[in-house]
């Protein structure tokens, strides 16, 4: 069977089409969710892809979380359905409360396009449930907001219930805790700013990106 | 029969006499106020290369692989597989003086409308910048703020910008070039030209509504007196909005994918006014324009404002009525505004009206009013407020400036670097002070602190990114991938503007070459001083036929280009600088092309042959302030076999590294190599000291070379393929270890001899990375 991937598209969304690419190399059969429609089509996975949804002019993904496309994702997500918001789509995700937390511009006040080394921290999730904890990925960065922050509560609850998946292993760009990436209470939401996408092929340079879409592939039909 | 108050305008409008009097005798008449805004922005520099024209024509423009050649929105080449991509390049230069961050994103905006007008996905942009020195504060805020604008508006458009170069010479403190190159791919079938076909098929302006931003470009109408009080004082540069943009290129390519718009041209130089006419023009056909509905920003904007306003993100689409309801509906789904505006007809004339076509039934709506505005007063009488041949705005003056050999230029000649070096920089003299000084000077540093604000990967194309000889992009769904590469060396054109811009030429190829790809095309963007200066106007013609002639030696074509005059501040030109952009095509991408890298265990091989020529060279002019002398040889013949050698030697995977040898000579070439990889070398120097010093070796910049890292077992073959394409090839170094060596010549292994230079790889490597980040460091605290 064939794991159905739903890729969400807002006005100035711009890596929806590599998402979809990325997938479909991987296996996946892929399609395009309109930011106005209410409905998911039934697929197994959800992604908010990066981008810059609605031009990402009052504050990142402040005016996508009320697409109604965002309610449908609520309901999946609450039903424990895979959601992966990457970069924008992780800003989309913690404006629509799916994710604690915010992220802010980089500490340096520059975009910063460059490949990272990432560590796993957790393989608890659905997006690192074929990596292993530990595990050194080489994916790259694309961002100028994409400083993590949150209160010393969320903190201490993310550490504690093993919420952080991805860790920098040279912070870029001020994240607290060096946070690359974080799920949900339920495991099944993460938001992660580096770009496995753009990591799964060698004429790209990389296919450790490849490791993490593989994993929300095989989470998504057992969904 | 021209009244004073007429007379008075024109020349406010910057229409000489004489043009006047040609509108005149086209007309037949004296020209109405919007006429004259309309001729004479049309008729400007600027939108009719009047001066340029003459000159252009004897570039070679054709191949069998191209689709388009200059003069639409972009040039478009056929690249196998039912693919073409469409290339243009463009300046920006006098917006960025002014306001460097909005400049150069609304360069960015301007030309990926030129792109995805000729139904192309825009794929790639590059960005060829020149700055004055950053040891000057202003220069450093320009550059940073226009690094910052290709940034913010690139990345959010959503168009990578994939390289380009940053160079920094006194001669641009106050006249910043920022030339942007944009690269976009489409199917065969899904070309669109700009061209307005079909008697009664309507023009639809998609986009942004119309302000009064850059009305007439700031240097036609920086003192019109067209509105008194604030108005006039409005910043002529525009502000970019690139969501609006990056849903004007969906809209656009759905548009084009569902076949439902004839023809489309972006609003660029002159606003409506060129897009409206040209298209009509093109399809040599008329076209009735009813500027009441234009969406307006603000209240109270007349005719010659609306037509000529340069507000960005503007499209106009040249549309079927069948097919209108369709076209609203997918620009109403990207929340693109979208208005009826024209009406293509048969007349061969371009009429404007206020307040017409509702009366006479032409589809659409006016749109809202402006808060502020009246209701449109609709009649079906109206009395257009301008009335031309279509053709004549488009068909402007040309003029064959006059041309004159800068009187100094043969002191220039003479007054070579050579020995006044020699005398300073005797072999024995260590130089690795200079070498040190020409890795941290800010054209040769480490330029990743640029390149890592763009994003440069989206598309997941981007095989090889900035940093390298070439960039490379591979095409999704074959087997091919294009090499892309932009280059300019505007002191070399200083003092020899034909062998300059051969030497530029030659360069772009070499390094298309090097990623393995054959050049398929030329972009160039010709960015000089004032016209009118007969110096300039020869340097122009030259720089023209040395473009020509490289072109015509390497095989590739000139597909479109621009003209940017008037690049002067307080009375002194820049330097001539050509830029151009050359599209490469590789046949078959199997694995990613080698990397600047050495690879440790290597031997180093030297493709071509150094020379004693400094002159125009980063060291000599830059380091040591001698800018006479004669550029380097451009020996065009050895190129076509270097470059012919070297791409072989790539599609036969029998390298370990490559990098093209040019700015800071053999031993910046090196050293550069060295950094990419973490890899040392220890050269063997061959100066004998009479016809070349260890110093004209090291940073002599001649053509025609390029550095190799090859095997132990290939070198053989590396050389016999070598020897027959009679290019010149001798190992020179081994591979390995940390540190930066350079043996002098003959006795490299005498120990009582000092090498040319002996320096610590990483240290130096450092200092290399950290020169321009120092530049630009955050106040600490």
């Amino acid at each position: 069977m064939t794991t159905r991937v739903g890729v969400l598209q807002f006005p100035g969304t711009n890596c929806e089409l590599d998402a979809i690419h990325a997938f479909e190399v991987l296996g996946a059969d892929c399609e395009l969710l309109w930011h106005g429609s209410a409905s998911l089509n039934n697929v197994d996975v959800v992604i908010v892809p990066g981008g810059f949804a609605h031009g990402d002019y009052l504050r990142t993904g402040a005016i996508a979380q009320f697409s109604p496309v965002m309610d449908a994702v609520r309901v999946f997500a609450a039903a424990g359905g895979p959601v992966i918001g990457i970069c924008n789509g992780f800003q989309i995700l913690c404006e629509a409360g799916l994710l604690p937390g915010a992220l802010q511009k980089n500490a340096g006040m520059k975009f910063r396009c460059e490949m990272t080394e990432l560590i796993v921290a957790s393989a608890r999730s659905v997006l690192t449930s074929d990596a292993e904890a530990g595990q050194r990925l080489c994916i790259p960065i694309n961002h100028f907001e994409g400083n993590y922050t949150c209160d010393a509560a969320t903190l201490a609850s993310l550490q504690s219930e093993d919420r952080i998946v991805l860790r920098y292993a040279m912070n870029p760009n001020g994240s607290i805790d060096d946070i690359a990436g974080i799920c949900n209470e339920g495991r099944n939401v993460v938001g992660l700013m580096p770009h496995p996408e753009r990591a799964c092929e060698t004429l790209l340079g990389s296919t450790d990106g490849a490791v993490l879409l593989r994993g929300v592939l095989a989470t998504g039909l057992r969904h | 029969m021209t009244d004073a108050s007429t007379v008075a305008l024109h020349r406010q409008l910057g229409m000489t006499d004489d043009e006047l009097d040609a509108v005149i005798g086209e007309l037949g008449r004296n020209p109405t106020h919007l006429e004259l805004a309309m001729y004479s922005v049309m008729w400007s520099e600027h939108c009719s290369y009047k001066s340029s024209k003459p000159h252009l024509r004897r570039l070679p423009t054709e191949a069998p692989w191209v689709m388009v050649g200059p003069g639409e929105g972009a040039g478009v080449i056929d690249v196998g597989d039912g693919l073409a991509v469409a290339v243009r390049i463009e300046s920006h230069n006098h917006p960025s003086a002014v306001e460097p961050y909005q400049g150069a994103a609304t360069g960015v905006g301007g030309i990926i409308r030129d792109i995805f007008s000729m139904g192309a996905r825009p794929i790639a942009l590059m960005d060829p910048l020149r700055f004055g020195n950053l040891d000057d504060a202003r220069t450093r805020y320009l550059f940073e703020g226009v690094v910052s604008g290709i940034s913010g508006y690139g990345n959010s458009v959503g168009v990578p910008t994939v390289g380009g170069e940053a160079v920094f010479d006194d001669c641009y403190k106050g006249n910043p070039l920022v030339n942007v190159f944009c690269l976009g791919l489409l199917r065969h079938e899904d070309l669109v030209l700009a061209i307005a076909t079909g008697d009664g098929n309507l023009a639809v302006l998609l986009g942004s509504a119309t302000g009064r931003d850059g009305i007439g470009g700031a240097s036609v109408l920086a003192s019109a007196g067209f509105a008194e009080g604030a108005e006039q004082k409005r910043p002529s540069v525009q502000v970019g909005d690139p969501f609006e943009e990056k849903r004007l290129i969906e809209a656009c390519l759905e548009l084009y994918n569902r076949k439902l718009v004839v023809g489309v041209q972006d609003l660029g130089a002159a606003g409506i006014c060129c897009a409206a006419s040209e298209t009509a023009a093109k399809g040599g056909m008329g076209m009735d324009f009813d500027a009441a509905r234009v969406s307006r920003r603000e209240p109270g904007m007349n005719p010659v404002e609306l037509l000529t306003s340069e507000s960005q993100e503007r499209m106009l689409a040249i549309v079927e009525p069948a097919q209108l309801d369709a076209v609203l509906e997918v620009a109403q789904r990207w929340e693109v505004r979208a208005t009826v505006v024209g009406r293509v007809n048969d007349s061969g004339r371009f009429r404007v009206f206020d307040g017409y076509f509702d009366a006479i039934g032409v589809p659409g709506a006016n749109p809202m009013p402006p808060p502020g505005d009246a209701a449109i007063v609709c009649t079906s009488d109206a009395e257009p407020v301008a009335d031309v041949p279509a053709a004549s705005l488009g068909d402007g003056p040309v003029y064959q400036r006059p041309l004159a050999r800068p009187a100094n230029l043969d002191v220039v000649h003479n007054d070579d670097p050579a020995a006044k070096l020699r005398a300073q920089f005797a072999d024995g003299v260590d130089l690795g002070e200079e070498l040190l000084s020409l890795l941290t000077s800010p054209t040769i540093a480490d330029k990743s602190w640029i390149f890592r604000q763009f994003d440069h990967q989206l598309f997941l194309n981007t095989v090889v990114g900035p940093g390298g000889d070439a960039s490379v992009l591979r095409l999704k769904g074959t087997t091919k991938a294009l090499a892309l590469a932009t280059d300019g060396k505007a002191r070399f054109c200083k003092l020899d503007p034909r062998t300059g811009a051969q030497l530029i030429v030659m360069e772009a190829a070499r390094n298309v070459a090097c990623a393995g790809a054959v050049p398929k095309a030329l972009v160039n963007c010709l960015n000089f001083g004032n016209p009118e200066h007969p110096e300039v106007m020869w340097e122009f013609s030259e720089v023209v036929d040395g473009m020509s002639a490289a072109c015509a030696a390497l095989g590739f074509p000139v597909i479109g280009g621009n003209v940017s005059f008037y690049n002067e501040s307080r009375g002194a030109n820049i330097d001539p600088t050509p830029t151009v952009g050359v599209v490469g095509l590789i046949d078959d991408l199997i694995a990613v092309p080698p990397s600047i890298g050495l690879r440790a265990g290597d031997a180093l091989i030297v493709l071509g042959t150094t020379q004693a020529e400094l002159g125009g060279s980063e060291w000599a002019a830059v380091t040591h302030g001698l800018r006479g002398g004669r550029p380097p040889q451009a020996d065009l013949e050895t190129a076509v076999a270097l470059h012919e050698l070297v791409r072989n030697l790539v599609v036969d995977r029998l390298l370990g590294g490559l990098h093209d040898c040019s700015d800071g000579g053999l031993a910046v070439t090196i050293c550069e190599m060295a950094f990419a990889s973490d890899v040392g070398f220890e050269f063997r120097g061959t100066a004998d000291g009479v016809l070349l010093t260890d110093a004209e070796e090291c940073f002599s910049e001649s053509a025609n070379r390029v550095v190799l890292s090859v095997a132990p077992d290939q070198i053989g073959t590396v050389l016999a393929r070598a020897r027959a394409a009679g290019v010149a090839a001798e190992v020179r170094a081994t591979i390995g270890g940390s540190r930066l060596v350079w043996r002098r010549s003959p006795d490299d292994r005498d120990p009582d001899i000092r090498p040319v230079f002996d320096l610590d790889l990483a240290t130096v490597k450092t200092q290399w990375s950290n020169a321009i980040p120092a530049l630009f460091a955050q106040p600490s605290g």
